[in-house]
């Protein structure tokens, strides 16, 4: 038992770092220390400098572009993004869509495709979520029509995570409204976000930003050529997704990143007559979240172990690593925030310039921003449901 | 990285488990919790024979010559059993003699303890110190050519069953080590709220044998005792498995409404709440195992082994708590096993420093 990476994993963690070091560029790297906002161009740069050194999907096949890494070793690679504070990689396309046509697409959807994913000519977007359709997913109600060679698409979709970035959009639709079981005469399909009659509207956040969307479909028309797997059994598609790369969802090279962050922050704000981090109820709340991040790191290394004995894919019980890992990113945001004490409060100017500061100001948005996290991706809720009828047999 | 046992691990841990399924269960135990010395002698002799009693001593003492990993799925049998017997105890007086000891106290004492014909306590703690270890009124002097002690130590644990005691007090030079005989000092034994058996010693006058350097002994305790956190922690994810899987049989038969409890997203919840939580504290079992072992530095052993203390009082609580909970009134009575790991559990999250303290030591580590 050893709970140390070998010689070989951190030669391979000391090439990443250095690599990262030398090639992730210095405006992105400050964007992302200060919490500002990321451009449709920052997302995609990144994406292509990755895309050039071949490291941008790197579960894929060889053959299409994947790196041919262990999954110790994917796992360093994601980890060291997150610590060297990299633009994230959008997993729509790399992450959901990609695997979806890896397993289920046609020679000739993949080819269309997948380079395009992998080199980020293509951003790509999900469309699952409905306004009745969150995480009872198998009620959704858009609905798609055959006519002919192409399928008539009605509805709306909710949420939609860059939307207004998106050239494309996969969507679960219903083709079959007969069928007994809801999860039936489902399909999965691809549309082309320019296609007549979608309207992207933008949902804004309480931070004020804009990252999420309604998607409205007005008798969109997709050609048959854009299903994905069998008509009537995207259930299986949506099913084989949710199992998928599951295991960089604790996010703790990032949580690290900042919890360094916020050591360093906290011990320059006055607390008591001393610096925040010499107060021991704030400095309690810290250890306390730190503790639990390195319980979740030796905890994902763990499964990541137990991966690599068994050849099998994660169990049910990774969904804990979300609970988690998102419980963790919520903890570092509410005690950025409580460090900042009442510099919290100043948010937008209204005449120019207000003079406050602007990484200050961007702390209270975030913490606002990340209730999103034990929400989305199934919400936490919904992943103990998972680890109760999945792990436990509940 | 890896996170499986070796072979030798493994074949140990499976005979550990083996044993305390066929001569460790329930009843078996509570036949040892009742009987007058608390512990069962024969029961001793096959965790000797079995090779427990040698594992963290060198080979030329007849061990092992393994460490706290090596104790770690020892330690968790023992929690998922709930194992009285002062095992633990003797492991820490021992330690101290194979830390501090020279060369003949060694040879006297190890093969003893690892032949399981000697057992052996550590009286550190004193009453008004609580969790700090450098805080010792128990007094020695130089009497003739050996030492005389003065004072009262406060629950030795193991010290009813032990031949020899390791007692730490001061001398002119500072904190010390001493062995002491167990019947030249007055021992006020009893039985603790998780069923073992621990004493209250007072030494009045009592002869003792300087173990170690004089006065440079509290490096060794802090040592040792940080090794016997490292694998009460292992102890508390063993006693968490079966508070959890006891509690988890429990929701899929018992039945209210007409329905297994377990239906209930309610309680279905609060158990997976349970699992992540065993989870993360068997992460840091590993962690405080491993860092008691190969630490680079005190400082790194005390940060590393503090973290999993602070998890592992925490989680415990959670679990224990919600164990009972979960159960209902069944939960309360001492008649289900899951009543017994609650009081260990309770225990084990103040033994050796409650979360608080390990707060206080862990941000000291930076």
């Amino acid at each position: 038992m050893d709970l140390n990476y070998s010689q070989e994993e951190l030669a391979f963690r000391d090439q990443v770092r250095g690599w990262l070091k030398d090639n992730l560029p210095a405006d992105l790297r400050e964007k992302i220390a200060s919490y500002a906002e990321l451009t449709r161009d920052d997302l995609l740069r990144w994406h292509r400098i990755l895309a050039k050194q071949g490291w941008v999907a790197p579960s894929w096949p060889k053959e299409w572009g994947g790196t041919g890494w262990s999954v110790v070793q994917r796992y360093i690679f994601e980890e060291e993004c997150g610590f060297a504070g990299t633009p994230p990689l959008i997993p729509f396309g790399l992450s959901m869509c990609g695997p979806v046509l890896l397993r289920f697409g046609s020679d000739e959807q993949k080819k269309r495709f997948l380079p395009r994913i992998y080199n980020g000519d293509d951003f790509w977007c999900q469309g699952y979520s409905e306004p009745g359709s969150g995480s009872d997913l198998a009620s959704l109600k858009t609905k798609a029509v055959r006519n002919g060679d192409h399928y008539v698409v009605n509805g709306q979709k909710t949420w939609t995570t860059l939307g207004h970035y998106a050239d494309w959009i996969f969507c679960l639709v219903r083709t079959d409204s007969s069928t007994a079981k809801r999860q039936e005469g489902i399909s999965f399909i691809l549309i082309d976000m320019k296609a007549p009659g979608i309207t992207v509207r933008p949902l804004i956040l309480m931070d004020g930003g804009h990252e999420v969307n309604e998607v409205f479909f007005d008798d969109v028309k997709v050609p048959v050529g854009n299903l994905v797997h069998n008509e009537g059994e995207g259930w299986t598609v949506a099913k084989y997704l949710l199992g998928h790369e599951r295991m960089n969802t604790g996010r703790i090279g990032a949580s690290k990143r900042e919890l360094a962050k916020l050591k360093e922050f906290a011990a320059q704000q006055p607390g008591n007559g001393k610096s925040l981090m010499e107060d021991p109820r704030f400095r309690d709340k810290l250890s306390r979240l730190e503790v639990e991040l390195m319980a979740l790191e030796i905890t994902n290394l763990r499964f990541l172990d137990r991966m690599r004995r068994t050849g099998q894919p994660p169990g049910a019980d990774v969904s804990m690593l979300k609970i988690k890992g998102t419980e963790i990113q919520q903890g570092l945001t509410e005690l950025m925030m409580q460090a900042v004490g009442p510099l919290a409060q100043p948010f937008k100017a209204v005449n120019g310039d207000a003079g406050f500061d602007e990484f200050t100001a961007a702390i209270a948005p975030r913490y606002c921003n990340f209730r999103k996290t034990t929400i989305y991706a199934g919400s936490n809720e919904i992943q103990r449901n998972i680890i109760a009828k999945m792990t436990l047999g509940l | 990285m890896n996170f499986d046992y070796n072979e030798e691990q493994q074949l140990l841990a499976d005979s550990v488990r083996r044993f305390i399924q066929k001569g460790y269960d329930f009843e078996a135990r509570k036949k040892v919790v009742l009987s007058p010395e608390g512990y069962s002698e024969s029961v001793w002799g096959t965790l000797a024979e079995m090779g427990l009693t040698g594992i963290p001593f060198s080979p030329d003492h007849g061990g092992f010559g393994g460490g706290a990993i090596d104790l770690l799925s020892v330690m968790e049998a023992f929690g998922e059993g709930l194992v009285v017997e002062p095992f633990l105890a003797t492991l820490m007086g021992a330690q101290c003699v194979s830390r501090a000891g020279s060369d003949s106290q060694r040879k006297a004492i190890l093969p003893a303890v690892v032949e399981g014909k000697l057992k052996i306590a550590f009286a550190f703690s004193e009453k008004g110190a609580r969790y700090d270890l450098a805080n010792v009124k128990t007094a020695a002097k130089k009497s003739g050519s050996g030492w005389t002690l003065d004072g009262e130590k406060a629950v030795v644990l193991g010290a009813p069953a032990a031949a020899k005691l390791v007692v730490s007090a001061k001398t002119l030079a500072g904190l010390s080590l001493f062995l002491v005989e167990a019947k030249a000092a007055k021992l006020r034994p009893y039985r603790t709220l998780d069923e073992m058996r621990a004493a209250d010693v007072v030494l009045q006058n009592t002869p003792g044998e300087l173990l170690g350097a004089e006065g440079k002994a509290l490096p060794v305790i802090e040592a040792v005792v940080d090794f016997a956190t490292a694998l009460v922690c292992a102890e508390a994810v063993g006693a968490m498995k079966f508070s959890c899987d006891a509690t988890l049989e429990y929701l899929k038969t018992r039945k209210q409404f007409g329905v297994p409890i377990g239906t209930f997203q309610a309680l279905q919840h609060r158990i997976v709440d349970m699992y992540v939580a065993y989870e993360q504290a068997k992460s840091m079992a590993f962690l405080a195992c491993s860092q008691a072992d190969t630490a680079a530095d005190a400082k790194e052993r005390m940060r590393g082994i503090s973290a999993a203390k602070i998890k592992i009082a925490d989680n415990a609580r959670l679990i224990s708590q919600e164990a009972i909970q979960l159960h209902g009134g069944m939960g309360m009575s001492e008649e289900l096993k899951v009543s017994h790991s609650f009081r260990r559990l309770t225990m084990i999250a103040q033994q050796f420093g409650d979360a608080d303290h390990h707060l206080e030591r862990f941000a000291g580590c930076g």
